[in-house]
């Protein structure tokens, strides 16, 4: 069962290869590829639940020596919310990109995104992390400069040059550690490190590097351009994976292997970014003009929120408030995947159908475009917290959790940002609902709408009602 | 899956599923979408007869979904969520065919069939949440459930109407979901339990928990429109009528009242909320709000925000109920949470009805209706009587066990002139109406005849609803002592209650 790790990252390299070989088959390629990497990322999931943490030793060199793949519950579920993003915004995007020149160059950016992915989720050492995080990073900016006007470039260089930045300092963290401890194995580490200088100047730097690329306030300001310039599925992977998978890291580090080294007045630190970027983010989010750049500023908000829990972390003794408190967190990143891409993927309709995406000048859509409408309004469900969303669960979880460690003021905070984003969401819909009437049609769903509803609707109700299962595979995989 | 644990599920379910099969339907199969409907609410109403009999037989419904660990989803039917479900019911079906007779020619049914169908699975879920945690869910679903149905329209007014009340309501909602929380940190899962649980909390929580209440009680207060939290109801009568009656009567007005009353008895327990000493707190917000809403309603010539204010007043009497320590005024307040509703949602069918009809939005230009449209304007006095507390309306029976539960809890002196008051102010803005309709002559022309007079003075679809909810307010009031009537439902609750 161990095969279908080395699958999951070999897979999507070789769609990439063969949809370079393929550029007019690059379609039908990309999205069988997508199809089986699915299937197997649910596999994986099923594997955790049953057997625990799986290990793969690439060619059988042992730890230390060779490539060490690891799942366990955490990078499962984020394995599969990756595979069922990507798959949905593959079929969006074959229609989006259906009459672009660009779809040559977009379809195996794609799929090495995914591999990048894929393979940061599965890493056990740090220097491979290093690797993934650079491919990730590279993948991310050329899908952005698709864009092709002169914005996206703009914006896709700075991206660039951020991403790099936030490498290095990585980069320079993994030579500390190896230079203090002789290892870069997550699980040896996790054993040796201890609280001394040495440890603490590497996770800064690394926790620096880290935060540039998941956007944390004040180190966001490259992310709104970048994101809302980006072709809509690209928005759409940006917001919701990619800042995700070096925020995975930062937990990773954070609760897992350098738990030991962590001060609860780090944690504070994260958790007052976290805190002004919940609030700073919210409101810029409210005062946009555009839809995508709406999102961008929610996806800092939102971001903000999973740092609020590291104070909470750090001060809940080992039991079932900590497992509550950590599966509230991991099922908020989860809600926000899949509602951020479905949203993204929503506002591209709208741009494509209107020709652009000025919050202005959507009236009238609730009835020209009741299903996108309806994917805004889920979408904005699982963004504000309500019921029964993943995020609803997520949110209680961080109430629940600092009612509990006595820590308000991370109460007031969650409390503003969510009716910050009420306000934000209802905006548009207030906007979208208009008196004119349009000739009744037939009821149509056209085939780039449902990707959007059914990734908002999987945030906003499905995560919530089978939210239990999150809990659950946290346990069995840890 | 047996009946024991899937009848609240199915409950819940039957108007859920069809609502959300209508959304995909086009505009122009009026036929299914009235079959969709109609088959909802009927199986509805036959599944929670069964309920009925059930509940007052001992039998124990109970859906139990893990959503979180310590966090369950849990429908559960007992006495009180009987009382509420059964009055949901009835009245979505009568406001069912009163909606499809009112939007007949308008765009956008399916969205609203839709959106009214989620709205009652709502209501009916937060009536049977077993804890406060589902009650929470239910509660929020049906602020986003109205939502849509307020800006229906789609007019400028509308949207802004939408907008306060989303902007009252979330707020309101993230109150009471922070109180939940924080009861559930001190004390665990609350279930929903006759005489509460909260009790045996050691002393030094007492704080805490006043704190908490203080927070549900506010959370709960923006739907019930205790004042000064109120604002928001009569911006949203801005809504078509069909929805001013189902938010006035039957869901969103109520499903506030409802939490407070579910909040003091089955979480805290009435008499551990007069120990930390809160429940005349809750007795005098209710108290101002009677009076201020009955003044307000004086001064409204717009006949539906006139309608607005009093239903800001008349809720308050459950609230009022509440907070009177003893079994008669739980009584009276309990069973004013099915008398106000059948009232009111009469009073906003005959008024939806005028302005259809007649376009008479304005209480100034209701001079001699009542020799147009007698049946309408007949539902209507007979609703009116019964707010004002006219004996033997559903009104008076209310009023009657309030006045009582005071006497007997020692709390007539200040209860004693609340009532009068109200019952005053209530006479003072219902009264010149009726005189008007019935004994003025009509003017020259109406404003905006839409249906001509024919067989009926309107459409049958419109006026048979009122006629049946107004014969309903008169029956509960007729026949308040029969078995299974609302007064001895309310009694059984209130027996329950306090143990006896």
């Amino acid at each position: 069962m161990t095969d279908v790790l080395i699958i999951l990252v070999s897979l999507p390299l070789a769609g990439a290869l063969l949809c370079l070989l393929l550029p007019r088959a690059a379609t039908v390629v990309a999205l069988i590829t997508a199809v089986i990497t699915a299937l197997a990322s649910g596999s994986l999931l099923y594997a955790v639940s049953t057997q625990g943490t799986l290990l793969y030793e690439l060619g059988g060199w042992t730890a230390g020596l060779g490539i060490a793949l690891r799942a366990d519950g955490l990078s499962a579920l984020l394995l599969v919310m990756v595979a069922l993003v990507i798959l949905a915004t593959s079929f969006y995007a074959s229609a989006y990109f259906s009459k672009s020149a660009a779809r040559a160059h977009f379809w195996p950016l794609w799929l090495l995104l995914w591999t990048a992915l894929n393979a940061l989720l599965l890493s056990g050492d740090l220097f491979n992390l290093y690797v993934t995080l650079e491919l990730l990073g590279l993948s991310a900016v050329a899908l952005a400069s698709l864009g092709g006007k002169i914005a996206a470039v703009q914006a896709a260089l700075r991206y660039l040059l951020v991403g790099l930045l936030g490498s290095m300092l990585f980069l320079a963290g993994v030579s500390l550690i190896y230079a203090g401890y002789g290892s870069l194995d997550l699980a040896v580490l996790s054993r040796t490190v201890e609280p001394e200088p040495i440890a603490w100047l590497a996770l800064s730097l690394m926790t620096a590097g880290l935060l540039l690329k998941t956007a944390l306030f004040p180190l966001h300001f490259w992310l709104p351009p970048a994101h809302a310039s980006a072709p809509a599925p690209v928005s759409a992977a940006l917001s919701a994976l990619v800042v995700k998978a070096a925020f995975y890291l930062v937990l990773r580090l954070w609760m897992d292997v350098f738990a030991d080294v962590v001060t609860p007045a780090a944690a504070d630190l994260l958790a007052a970014l976290g805190a002004t970027a919940v609030l700073w983010g919210s409101w810029r989010a409210l005062r946009a003009q555009r839809l995508k750049v709406l999102a961008a500023y929610s996806t800092v908000a939102q971001l903000g929120y999973l740092f609020l829990f590291f104070p909470l972390l750090q001060a809940l003794p080992p039991g079932p408030a900590l497992d509550a408190a950590t599966g509230g967190l991991i099922m908020l990143a989860l809600s926000h995947g899949f509602a951020k891409a479905g949203l993204f993927l929503a506002i591209g309709v709208i741009q494509q159908r209107s020709g652009n995406d000025s919050i202005a000048e959507l009236d009238g859509t609730a009835q020209r475009l009741p299903v996108t409408t309806f994917a805004i309004a889920l979408a904005g469900v699982a963004l504000i917290g309500l019921p029964p969303s993943g995020a609803f669960l997520g949110k209680w979880q961080l109430i629940a959790g600092s009612f509990a460690t006595g820590q308000w003021l991370w109460i007031v905070v969650t409390v503003i940002g969510s009716l910050l984003a009420a306000a934000y969401t209802f905006r548009i819909l207030g906007h979208a609902f208009g008196s004119q009437l349009y000739p009744s049609r037939a009821f149509a769903v056209a085939r780039e709408e449902w990707p959007a509803l059914i990734l908002t609707a999987t945030a906003a109700v499905v995560l919530g009602l089978a939210g239990a299962s999150v809990w659950t595979l946290l346990e069995a995989g840890a | 899956m047996n009946l024991e644990n899937s009848l609240p599920l199915l409950v819940v379910l039957s108007s859920l599923l069809p609502g959300l099969v209508i959304f995909f339907l086009r505009e122009g199969s009026h036929r299914l979408r009235t079959v969709l409907n109609l088959a909802g609410a009927v199986i509805k109403l036959a599944l929670v007869v069964l309920l009925i009999w059930g509940v007052f037989h001992e039998h124990s419904y109970e859906t139990r979904w893990t959503l979180a660990p310590g966090l369950d989803l849990v429908l559960h039917a007992d006495t009180l969520s009987v009382l509420f479900v059964t009055l949901s019911t009835v009245l979505w079906l009568v406001t069912t065919v009163y909606a499809i007779g009112y939007l007949e020619t308008s765009p956008h049914r399916s969205r609203f069939f839709g959106f009214f169908s989620l709205c009652v699975s709502a209501t009916v879920g937060l009536a049977l949440a077993g804890n406060l945690f589902t009650f929470v869910i239910f509660y929020e679903l049906l602020t986003l459930a109205t939502y849509p149905l307020i800006a229906h329209r789609g007019t400028p007014e509308a949207v802004r109407g939408a907008r306060i009340y989303l902007a009252y309501t979330l707020a309101g909602g993230a109150l009471l979901m922070v109180g939940t929380v924080w009861l559930h940190v001190i004390a665990g899962p609350t279930a929903f339990v006759e005489g509460g649980i909260l009790n045996q909390m050691p002393i030094e929580y007492h704080p805490q928990l006043k704190a908490i209440f203080l927070l549900l009680i506010v959370g709960l207060g923006v739907k019930a429109a205790l004042v000064p939290l109120h604002g928001w109801l009569p911006a949203a009568m801005v809504a078509p009528a069909p929805v001013s009656a189902l938010l006035h009567a039957v869901a969103v007005v109520k499903a506030g009242a409802f939490g407070i009353v579910r909040v003091v008895y089955d979480v805290f327990g009435v008499n551990f909320v007069d120990q930390l000493g809160l429940l005349s707190l809750l007795g005098i917000a209710a108290a101002i709000t009677i009076v201020y809403g009955s003044i307000k309603a004086l001064s409204q010539d717009n006949l539906k925000k006139r309608l607005a204010y009093s239903t800001v007043s008349q809720v308050s009497y459950i609230a009022l109920g509440t907070a009177i320590l003893g079994p008669l005024g739980t009584i009276g307040g309990v069973v004013h949470l099915v008398h106000q509703g059948i009232m009111k949602i009469t009073l906003f069918f005959t008024a939806g009805n005028y302005a259809e009809t007649l376009g008479i939005h304005k209480v100034s230009e209701m001079n001699g209706v009542g020799r147009r449209m007698p049946g309408t304007t007949l539902a209507f006095s007979i609703a009116a009587l019964g707010m004002i507390g006219v004996p033997p309306m559903a009104g008076f029976v209310s009023k009657w066990y309030l006045g009582l539960g005071a006497l007997d809890a020692g709390m007539a002196w200040w209860v004693m002139p609340v009532l009068i008051t109200s019952s005053l102010l209530n006479a003072a803005y219902f009264l010149p109406i009726l005189h008007r309709a019935w004994f003025r002559p009509q003017g020259p022309e109406w404003p905006a005849e839409h249906i001509p007079a024919a067989r009926f003075e309107t459409s049958a679809a419109l006026l048979w609803p009122p006629l049946l909810t107004a014969a309903l307010a008169l029956a509960a009031g007729l026949f308040a002592a029969a078995p299974y009537s609302p007064l001895e439902w309310a009694s059984l609750i209130a027996l329950k209650e306090y143990g006896l």
